[in-house]
Formats: structure tokens, C-alpha cells, sequence
């Protein structure tokens, strides 16, 4: 959002801070309808800019709006036919006046739409910011600095970009919206299925960025779950038929219960198995639950809901030995069904092998390990490590965890494996480790 | 109506072979109609093979001509159409339905549109 410093002086706090809050809360509906009806995205962000230091202003002398988001999209329409009246590059800035102009005359000091089109405008926002035509970076980068309430330099600080380049990749992303003919809208119905699964992909994304964190970023990039949470909530709202998009909330708030739980007071992580469960969020798990139930109930499976039902057994286990672990290994078997992926393999692996079937898990890690592409895959050797201790194999553990700890990128799993590996060697090889697989 | 121009690539390895190119030709043939009747069709050729191709350069007011293209790709381009449709979504649809999908990709790009000039206001 705005720059709070760019408040003029002799301007109250109050109304900046009346400025503030109204923008955090209204600036994804305001610029969403704006983009729709000035037709583009960069013109709407800085007429949308202007807005907000003309408010600063403006309550200061006449008091906060009763509608401050109604107020902040007339002004900024107003801004942007000033804006496009003074530049004279734009070709068809005579036809987009025109049609500006009518708006003005038909909606006078209030917009004249039904509360349903806003609630369309950000959906179209969401679907144009996931386009498929725009880089996976980009998608983020947009959906996050448009619908969240995130800033460019905290976008950049969170996925460890320079804020210059990541400026120049929204100014790229949104160039390439207007000069390419994105268009703006919601999707029709033969394409929807497709193009909001990429939604769900961006957002998710965007959780696993924050939830992943390396220790030295942690922080910053916590903020990454907490949007992506936000922008669930949203597509839930928008889009409350499809079970996917509940599958999809219900799982990151299943995940983001175990938050304070799977680091300790030096900043490690903990693993699942020996997290204090007393200090998972109650709250969030009931939440998660009860979006699940909601959208099994639609007998429309999907990956989403899937790994929201696994999440569930995991946060609704009174012990990690009470956890339904046969249970998890049906579920990760039917999510490769949906989704392939060596990833989903060696987690079915390590829950077969906590039920106690450790050949049978062992076995699907077979394959895995004699192809040359996972050869590097740290997860896997961790899970074969975890599989060859409860077989008894403590030498070959350790082996396998050494191969883990060698791969792995992240600086807080490798220090844990590492620790791990020594743990496992034999003659003191009598802990339970685990993978944490999730 | 923005324009798009597809441009057609493939690897020539790829192709049909010899046995499957009359089905194929009638492929584009029917390809090329649908585009025509659907209004948004504005020109297209196939082109000859990459190894008919010169390359010509002017560097310290010299000309420099060689045989075929400068870069090494599998990929060639074979051909292109122009077309005329309301928004990105329609060219992508048009290219995904391209005869030669399956085995070549087709690049979509926006024809650069010329700015007016400056209206009198």
C-alpha cells in the first residue's frame, strides 16, 4: 500500500491512520473494480495511489467517509481520467475518457453496483493474476501484492529477491497483462476446473514458501502462511460450491495449527513425533475440520482435500502412536492416484512403514532410489533411513541419514538429520526416529 | 481487435512421416478454414525448410550474409498465421488447436499496435 510517510505535514495521525486501516482493508476490492472499469492494471495501481494521499487530506478536513471504500474508488477513478487526460502516449486515451466519463454521469458520489460484481471484480483479479500466460513467479508476486496485503519490498523480502527486481517483475507481469490481452475475467465453465486448480497451485505455493522457511528467514517469511490463509478464506468466500478450494483452506490451517509448536526456543525444528501437542491451535484444527467434512460431503475428491484429510488424522491424534497410520498410506495411495509424484511415494513409504509394514514400504522406495532424478532427494534417504531403523538395520540407517544430510538444502532439516545420523549410529541406535512427513 | 501472430515451431524429426502427411495436410487444410470462417483469420504461410534459410547482417556498413539461420535448435519455425481475435485467451485456444501440437509449440505473440498520435484534446 501507500507510503504513510508521503502524508503531507500539519496531517493528523488520525486520519492517516483512518487512511491506513480503510486502504489495508479495502485496497484488493477497490483496485479489483477500478482494473475493470479503467481496463488497466498499472493505471489503477497509481490512480489507486493518488487516492490514498488525496484522503489524507480530504478526512482530515471533512471527517472519515461512512463508505471509505466507495469514497477511495470514485477518487480514484477521478485520478485516473487526470492521469489519462495528461498522458499522451496512450492511443486510445480518448475512447477511455469517454467511457469513464459515462460512468461518472451514471454513478454520481456513490458506484451504482450491486455488492455481487465486487465480489466478481476480485475474483477476476485472482484469475487474471494466476494466469497460466504469466511466469509461476510472477503469478505469486501479483496475487500476493494485489490481493494480500503484502508490499513490494515485503514480497521481495519474503522470497529472498532484491526489491528492485522485484518490483521489475510486477511491472513486467502487469506490461505483459496489458500489452498481451490477458483478459479480465472470471474463466468459463470449460476452462474453469483447469485454470483454478493453477489458483490453488499460487496459493499453496505461497504457504509452503512461508511454511519451509530456513531458520534466518523464518520470521519474515511467516508472514507468507498468514496470507496465503487470507487469500483461502477469500476464495472461499468467492467460490463457496467447490470443495477444492475449502480441501485447500481446511489443509493450510490443519498444517498452520502445529505453527508454534515445531520450532523450539532455539529456533530448531520439531518434529511431528515430538511436538507438545497441548500447544497445536485447537481452533484452527476445529476450523480445518469442519471445512473438510463440509467438502467431502460433496463427494468431489481432489488432491487438496486429500492432504487435508491427512493433515486431519495427524491433528486429531491423541499420540503420534494413536495416529491412524495405515489409514494415512490409503490416502497418500489415492493422492498419487490423482497427482503422481515421488514426493507422495515416500510419504505413503513412511506411513507404511509407522503402521508397522516396513518391507511394504521399503519396496515402494525400491524404484525410487535405483532412478537417477531423486538420486539427490533428501527426503527420500531420510525415509529409508527411518524405514531400515524400525527393520533394525541401525548401520544402514545412518548410512542413508548421512546421504539425507548430505543433500539436503534447507539449513535447519539438515542440521536435525544430521543429529539424527549421529543418534542412529550404532551402539546407541535405540531412539524411534521419524521422518517428519508432512 | 488485437492481433496475434502464431508462430509455428517444431523439430522436423518430429513430424509425421511420409505415410500419415496427406491426413495431415488435410489437417491444416480444415485448420485454416475453421480459422477463415470464424473472422479471425488475417494471413499465414508454411515456410520452406530451415536449410533454404539466409541470414543477412550489416555490421561497420557490411553486409554479411550466411547460410541459414545463426541459431542451433532443434526447433525451427515452419510457418505462421496472423490472426485477429478479442483477447490472449482466444489466441491460446486458436494455437492449442493447432495441427502440429502434439509434437511442435507455437509461440503467441501480440503484434506491436502503433500508437496514435497525440489526440487533440
Amino acid at each position: 500500500m501507500g507510503d504513510p510517510g508521503a502524508a503531507g505535514a500539519g496531517v493528523s495521525r488520525a486520519s492517516t491512520a483512518a487512511a491506513e486501516a480503510a486502504f489495508r482493508d479495502e485496497r484488493a476490492a477497490v483496485l479489483a473494480t477500478l482494473i475493470r472499469q479503467l481496463g488497466d492494471f498499472q493505471l489503477a495501481e497509481d490512480a489507486l495511489q493518488d487516492a490514498f494521499a488525496a484522503a489524507i487530506v480530504a478526512w482530515e478536513r471533512d471527517g472519515v467517509p461512512e463508505r471509505p471504500g466507495a469514497w477511495i474508488t470514485v477518487t480514484a477513478r477521478r485520478r485516473a481520467i487526470d492521469r489519462l487526460r495528461r498522458d499522451r502516449v496512450l492511443g486510445d486515451r480518448v475512447q477511455r475518457l469517454r467511457a469513464l466519463a459515462e460512468r461518472e454521469g451514471e454513478a454520481g458520489d456513490v458506484p451504482a453496483e450491486e455488492p455481487s460484481s465486487v465480489a466478481d471484480d476480485r475474483l477476476r483479479l485472482i484469475f487474471t493474476c494466476c494466469h497460466p500466460a504469466l511466469a509461476m513467479q510472477a503469478r505469486v508476486a501479483l496475487t500476493l501484492r494485489s490481493l494480500g496485503g503484502l508490499s513490494t519490498g515485503e514480497i521481495a523480502r519474503a522470497f529472498l529477491v532484491a526489491e528492485p527486481a522485484m518490483a521489475q517483475r510486477l511491472v513486467r507481469a502487469k506490461r505483459k497483462i496489458a500489452v498481451a490481452r490477458i483478459p479480465y475475467r472470471v474463466p468459463p465453465d470449460e476452462e474453469l476446473s483447469d485454470r483454478l486448480a493453477g489458483v490453488l497451485a499460487v496459493v499453496y505455493l505461497v504457504f509452503n514458501e512461508g511454511w519451509s522457511a530456513s531458520r534466518g528467514d523464518r520470521l519474515v517469511r511467516g508472514e507468507l502462511c498468514a496470507e496465503a490463509i487470507r487469500l483461502g478464506r477469500l476464495l472461499c468466500r468467492l467460490m463457496p460450491d467447490d470443495p477444492e478450494v475449502a480441501g485447500l483452506l481446511a489443509l493450510m490451517l490443519l498444517h498452520d495449527s502445529r505453527r508454534e509448536a515445531r520450532v523450539d526456543e532455539h529456533g530448531e525444528l520439531v518434529t511431528l513425533d515430538d511436538q507438545d501437542r497441548s500447544r497445536w491451535d485447537r481452533g484452527r484444527i476445529r476450523e480445518g475440520e469442519r471445512l473438510l467434512d463440509g467438502a467431502l460431503r460433496r463427494r468431489r475428491p481432489g488432491p487438496y482435500q486429500l492432504q487435508a484429510a491427512i493433515a486431519a488424522l495427524h491433528a486429531t491424534a491423541a499420540t503420534s502412536q494413536e495416529t491412524d497410520h495405515i489409514q494415512i498410506a490409503a490416502l497418500y495411495e489415492a493422492l498419487a492416484r490423482h497427482a503422481p509424484s515421488p514426493v507422495i511415494d515416500v510419504n505413503r513409504a513412511v506411513a507404511l512403514g509407522r503402521a508397522g509394514r516396513v518391507d511394504a514400504g521399503l519396496a515402494i522406495l525400491g524404484p525410487l532410489l535405483a532412478g537417477p532424478t531423486l538420486a539427490r532427494y533428501a527426503p527420500l534417504h531420510a525415509a529409508r533411513a527411518d524405514l531400515l531403523q524400525r527393520a533394525g538395520d541401525a548401520a544402514g540407517a545412518a548410512r542413508a541419514y548421512g546421504v539425507a544430510a548430505a543433500c539436503t538444502e534447507n539449513a535447519v532439516a539438515r542440521a536435525q538429520r544430521r543429529s539424527r545420523a549421529v543418534a542412529a549410529q550404532p551402539p546407541r541406535a535405540t531412539g524411534e526416529p521419524s521422518a517428519e512427513t508432512m | 481487435m488485437p492481433q496475434y501472430l502464431l508462430l509455428i515451431y517444431g523439430d522436423p524429426a518430429d513430424a509425421p512421416g511420409p505415410e500419415q502427411q496427406e491426413a495431415q495436410m488435410a489437417k491444416w487444410m480444415s485448420y485454416t478454414d475453421e480459422l477463415a470462417q470464424s473472422g479471425a483469420l488475417k494471413g499465414g504461410n508454411a515456410l520452406e525448410a530451415i536449410d533454404t534459410a539466409t541470414t543477412v547482417r550489416v555490421r561497420d556498413d557490411e553486409t554479411i550474409v550466411s547460410d541459414g539461420p545463426f541459431a542451433e535448435t532443434k526447433e525451427i519455425l515452419g510457418g505462421y498465421y496472423l490472426i485477429d481475435v478479442p483477447d490472449l485467451d482466444a489466441a491460446l485456444g486458436w494455437a492449442a488447436k493447432m495441427p502440429n501440437i502434439a509434437y511442435g509449440s507455437v509461440e503467441v505473440r501480440p503484434v506491436w499496435e502503433i500508437p496514435e498520435p497525440p489526440a487533440q484534446a
